[in-house]
């Protein structure tokens, strides 16, 4: 995916919970970005740091907790990690993984001041 | 912007939204001016106790709307920590997991959010819109080329003498597509998304407001050609349908699977053209079926008819549906009037 302008719809989110909150200065964002949800996250590190250049979250720390791609069976009703949004099944061999896990795409918490 | 792709917004036109007009005066001069035409528009997204808040919006030709939102789910947790003297100095539980001293007025704000979150409220809207009138909406996502209008085109004609039906055109650029769609005696509205590559809820929110769709139609929207935004932007439709043409590749699914997910349906198109191509079309089900197991699969040919009966059967099939569920909830409604208004009797 293109993770330039997803951050930039993270620093929109941000940035109206800073302005809500009447904070000075965002200190950390904290995402939470799946396996399976097709975002690079050093791609998006790179450009979280380039889209909030000069805005108030400029020099913000960046978590991004990784969430592992988890799913079910559909086969034989197994719960087995994923790595793409669809597979093969490692206890029965089922092609039909129904993902559960992995897909977020948001943005958790923000430290102000 | 678009939080997929990164293509810009504030370009999008919807017809008869706001045009400049260019009057040429006898003497000669020629001056122009815009037009905008004010739109009130309201949304009630989610419960009552959500946070509401009101905002407006400044057209470039001055007009100005506001219309207050109620976000469902956005709830705002704040926690402050005091790191001062008398409380409990505890570095290790801090907010930020890395705190360096002298910074102690800084707090953590939950948000909570999905970057996409905007989209869905506004998604949601639309979706009770449908339900409560009882109407049917697709949502025609494919590559550009795929045969998405004619398909469309073949589609109306096939049941407009049994069911209202209204269109929404999305393109970067022309109202060819609303054209066309015109030309079959239906009501189209051509929205030009500018710069961008989808359309999203918000978008499509105004083209109900405008087509004012009668109570149990079908609604059909036909998306910008692009197999990757769209998937990501609900906009409150009860499937999407993906199109693919044989004329592509069979591992396009495999390629683009976000959308092949996102999709509930399936037209191979162009069948009619299978004897002349290397195109191997149970690969391409099979492929589809990888990334999406439960996909409803329909081989037609929007030019030549074929298969086109058991495409409207299923539309006419989602129609039944809705308007059952629309009788249900009504019936809930009812009798919910009656037992309030015998616990008002007995009072």
């Amino acid at each position: 995916m293109h993770e330039m302008s997803l951050a930039a719809g993270v620093l929109q989110l941000v940035e109206e919970t800073a302005v809500r909150e009447g904070a000075q200065q965002v200190k950390l964002v904290v995402l939470e970005i799946g396996r399976l949800s097709s975002v690079e996250p050093e791609a998006l590190r790179f450009c979280f740091a380039a889209v909030t250049h000069g805005t108030i979250a400029q020099d913000a720390a960046l978590e991004i907790i990784d969430i592992p791609g988890a799913g079910t069976c559909l086969a034989c009703g197994a719960t087995v990690p994923m790595t793409e949004q669809w597979g093969e099944c490692p206890a029965c061999g089922g092609s039909f993984l129904q993902p559960n896990a992995g897909t977020e795409m948001r943005v958790r918490e923000i430290e102000i001041e | 912007m678009c939080t997929v792709c990164g293509c810009g917004a504030g370009e999008t036109k919807i017809e008869g939204e706001g045009h400049a007009h260019e009057h040429v005066h006898a003497d000669g001069t020629v001056h122009s001016h815009a037009h905008g035409h004010d739109h009130d528009h309201h949304h009630a997204h989610g419960a009552a106790a959500a946070a509401a808040h009101e905002h407006s919006h400044h057209h470039a030709d001055g007009t100005v709307h506001s219309h207050p939102h109620v976000h469902q789910g956005e709830h705002v947790h704040e926690h402050a920590h005091a790191h001062g003297i008398g409380g409990d100095l505890d570095f290790g539980a801090g907010p930020a997991r890395a705190h360096a001293p002298g910074l102690s007025q800084s707090r953590m704000v939950q948000i909570e959010q999905d970057i996409l979150a905007k989209n869905n409220t506004y998604a949601d809207a639309n979706r009770r819109a449908f339900d409560e009138r009882g109407i049917f909406a697709l949502n025609l996502v494919s590559s550009p080329g795929s045969g998405k209008t004619t398909l469309l085109v073949k589609t109306i004609e096939l049941l407009r003498d049994k069911v209202a039906i209204a269109v929404v055109e999305g393109d970067q650029q022309t109202s060819n597509d609303a054209e066309r769609i015109r030309a079959t005696g239906v009501p189209a509205l051509q929205i030009n998304t500018g710069k961008g590559c989808h359309l999203d809820g918000h978008m499509v929110g105004h083209a109900i407001e405008r087509l004012k769709p009668a109570d149990g139609s079908l609604f059909l929207i036909e998306n910008v050609g692009n197999l990757v935004c769209p998937a990501a932007f609900d906009l409150g439709e009860h499937h999407k349908v993906a199109i693919l043409s044989v004329t592509e590749g069979e591992d396009k699914p495999l390629k683009y699977p976000d959308m092949f997910r996102a999709a509930d349906v399936m037209l191979l198109n162009k069948c009619d053209l299978l004897p002349h191509l290397d195109f191997d079309a149970d690969l391409a089900e099979a492929n589809a079926r990888r990334v999406n197991p439960d996909l409803t699969v329909f081989r037609v040919s929007a030019t030549r008819g074929e298969g086109m009966s058991a495409w409207v059967d299923w539309i006419t099939a989602g129609l039944v549906a809705q308007g059952a569920r629309r009788a249900e909830s009504v019936d809930a409604l009812k009798a919910r009037i009656a037992e309030l208004e015998r616990q008002l009797a007995a009072r």
